[in-house]
């Protein structure tokens, strides 16, 4: 189950995690749909991009750049989260939307929270994978801790101060 | 003073009630500790050695008296009754219980207050000048600006994860009194030959583990631009500081690393994409926001001192807290005021709730309803007329907040330290007081004259020691505390890191380690010279040789330290309560 667009939903993609002694060049990419690390998509894009139905993920330590002529290519990209606290995710989504205009699925996996989903929300993530152990139904709560915020993201070009007439 | 509009009171109040929602799973186990840890840390809340603390925010130090009642408030019905103000110009209260935090954050709302982002790796509560508004040397106020950008910051969705903790200082004064250079991003405010305002903006300051004196990333960002500025610049940080290793993830050692034209670069490619955009600060904004910084109803006074000439000759009491606690003002027949918080046998900068409400009053009676605190942890009252000093003074004497150690020996900086703190290796408070005691003595003060001593009971540098004239350290050896001394360390425009004169000291050898350093100022100092000053003209070789030169002996009337609290578990494996409590 997952979490897209504010609904909770059944899901089918599955993600591709290298296992040890798996190379990006040499590992089999399943059947079906499969959401591959960026590095598999680089090693084995000649056969890769004849599938239909294909997704992406990046890695905390990876740059949305690398994506950026490619963005059409997939039919949902992800950015993984090793731990709720490592914070790099936020800005390559941030950058995904905003700078290079990503329009599709941005799902965020791994280590994914509740109390993180409002921030990632802001930065342009529609879709969410909570962690397993945690009640998906709780976590939906998450995206809607605050109907009001002072700066500008991915979700609202303009800040507070051009949004509104202030002082009130 | 800044004050909130209905869109500010919703944000507050739904954090409050994101707070009690996290802080009720924390306490069915549906939260982790591991998981609800970096959320309570975000508001302000810490698990220390006896119970939960709480930093409260109070942005670029400025308080109303009604909000400095509300301390005394929270005081009086979740602590101890009193409260410690801090070196970023907030205020701490130690002996708390985590259900009835959200109770807290409700009850600071109602005076539009919050503990927002005082820990945590996210940008923390911005400080400023404690004299900004009223400062004879101030170019620009800082004030609608540090504003503007405690807005942007707060719940800023990309950076609530950064590698570290970020803090910004800002000044707009000729002498820095906000400490810009040791910060992670420093804004100085300053207006170019047109006259228009922006920021030399320093990146990659700070204390701690790794002490760097910030570097000058751009001479003149218009004021416009600020958020975009500061934005690329966090942004960067995010995405490339280290996370691999927490004493190297501030962002000072990413800017060393890449060195600071290389970093500037890639903060102007960042920036090239926000600038101009929608992010720009308005006209219209500035000017709402500044218009709660405009001066207070002033009377059109003359700049005689009456006060001063009538009891100057004839009472010395009144005379040296006159030379130490009251400071200029750009309005004619106005001052500003520091009430101390050093007065000997108190931990410095704490309060009492009647101290808080008290000093609620001073500000009503005296200075427009405002105070401020200051990173010294001092109070100021900033727009006092001088034909009122004498009441105040008599006030402030009663409430024992008129200490005349303003900028002398014991107006020390000092962390919680291992009474309180669970990063502590040693005592910071019990040395303090000794200090205190052993050196009370005003007239040896006043000729000791302008001094900064600093402690800091761990590396951390919450105490500021690296920028302490004497700077003192708690380091562990052995399980025991010592104390490692060093010299030459100053704050503001002459910023500069203290170096260490050698091996550390017990706890009993302090007070005669400090007496031998400042023998040989006594010795060897010209006139009116500083400490500081005289240091910098000798170096640290007089010191040394007076400070080892013959054993130091231990004052065998300081009580031994009492290591029971520093033996104390750490409390986390108790999830609710620490251990103590």
């Amino acid at each position: 189950m997952i979490i897209k667009d504010k609904t909770v939903m059944e899901d089918d993609w599955q993600v591709l995690r290298l296992a040890e002694g798996e190379t990006a060049e040499s590992v089999a990419v399943p059947v079906g749909k499969v959401i591959v690390p960026l590095k598999v998509w680089q090693a084995q894009r000649a056969t890769l991009q004849a599938r239909t139905e294909l997704g992406v993920w990046l890695a905390s330590d990876e740059r949305a750049e690398e994506l950026q002529t490619e963005l059409d290519k997939f039919a949902l990209i992800a950015v993984d989260f090793p731990k709720f606290a490592d914070g790099r995710g936020y800005s390559i989504a941030y950058h995904l939307r905003a700078r290079f205009a990503y329009q599709g699925e941005l799902r965020a996996i791994g280590d994914v929270l509740r109390d993180q989903m409002f921030y990632m929300q802001r930065v342009g993530f529609n879709s969410y994978a909570p962690r397993a152990d945690k009640d998906i139904q709780a976590a939906l709560k998450g995206l809607s801790d605050f109907s009001l915020t002072y700066q500008a993201s991915a979700d609202e070009a303009q800040p507070l101060f051009r949004r509104v007439a202030r002082g009130a | 003073m800044y004050r909130y509009d209905n869109f500010d009171h919703q944000i507050t109040a739904e954090r409050v009630a994101q707070f009690r929602d996290q802080v009720a799973r924390r306490l069915t186990g549906e939260l982790s500790e591991d998981e609800f840890r970096i959320l309570r840390l975000q508001n302000g809340l810490y698990m220390q050695i006896h119970a939960y603390m709480m930093r409260i925010a109070v942005p670029y130090g400025l308080v109303s008296a009604a909000q400095m009642r509300m301390f005394a408030h929270i005081a009086r019905k979740y602590d101890r009754g009193y409260g410690h103000f801090t070196t970023r110009q907030n205020i701490q209260f130690n002996w708390l219980k985590l259900q009835e935090s959200p109770d807290i954050l409700a009850d600071l709302a109602t005076v539009e207050m919050h503990a927002n982002q005082t820990s945590g790796n996210c940008i923390r509560n911005i400080t400023s000048d404690e004299f900004a508004g009223v400062a004879q040397d101030e170019i620009v106020d800082p004030r609608p600006y540090a504003e503007i950008l405690r807005q942007w910051s707060t719940f800023h969705p990309e950076f609530g994860y950064l590698p570290r903790k970020f803090k910004f200082a800002i000044t707009g004064a000729v002498n820095d009194r906000a400490a810009i250079a040791v910060h992670d991003i420093g804004l100085q405010a300053v207006r170019n030959v047109q006259g228009e305002v922006g920021f030399r903006v320093l990146v990659g300051g700070g204390l701690g583990r790794t002490p760097v004196i910030g570097v000058e990333i751009n001479a003149f960002v218009p004021w416009q631009h600020i958020i975009t500025y500061a934005e690329s610049i966090v942004r960067v940080y995010n995405e490339y500081g280290r996370r691999d290793n927490i004493y190297k993830a501030r962002i000072k050692i990413l800017v060393k690393a890449l060195g600071i034209e290389e970093f500037k670069r890639q903060v102007e490619v960042d920036w090239q994409f926000t600038k101009d955009g929608p992010c720009t600060i308005t006209q219209a904004e500035l000017d709402r926001v500044s218009a709660y910084f405009t001066a207070p109803a002033y009377q059109k006074l003359h700049d005689v001192d009456v006060a001063k000439a009538a009891l100057q000759r004839d009472n010395k009491g009144y005379d040296s807290w006159y030379k130490r606690s009251v400071k200029p003002h750009k309005v004619p027949g106005y001052v500003s005021v520091v009430l101390s918080l050093k007065k000997t046998g108190i931990a410095p900068g704490d309060a009492t709730a009647d101290q808080m409400d008290a000093a609620a009053e001073l500000a009503e009676r005296y200075s427009f309803g405002e105070l401020r605190i200051t990173h010294m942890q001092n109070l100021v009252l900033a727009d006092v007329k001088q034909s009122d000093l004498i009441a105040l003074w008599e006030a402030a004497k009663k409430l024992g907040m008129a200490t005349p150690n303003i900028g002398l020996l014991t107006d020390m900086i000092c962390c919680p330290g291992g009474d309180f703190c669970t990063l502590a290796n040693a005592r910071s408070i019990p040395l303090a007081k000794a200090i205190a005691e052993c050196f009370e003595d005003m007239d040896f003060q006043h000729d000791i004259g302008e001094i900064e001593i600093n402690i800091s009971g761990c590396i951390n540098a919450c105490g500021h020691h690296h920028v302490g004239h004497i700077g003192i350290l708690g380091v562990d050896k052995d399980g025991e505390e010592w104390y490692q001394v060093q010299i030459g360390g100053a704050q503001g425009n002459e910023a500069a890191l203290g170096k260490v004169i050698g091996r550390s000291f017990s706890f009993e050898q302090m007070p005669e380690v400090l007496a031998r350093l400042l023998q040989v100022y006594v010795r060897e100092r010209y006139d009116d010279e500083r400490f500081i000053d005289t240091f910098r003209r000798l170096g640290i070789e007089p010191y040394k040789t007076e400070v080892y030169g013959t054993p130091v002996e231990a004052d065998e009337e300081l009580k031994a330290p009492d290591y029971e609290l520093l033996q104390v578990g750490m409390p986390y494996d108790m999830p609710y309560y620490s251990p103590r409590f």
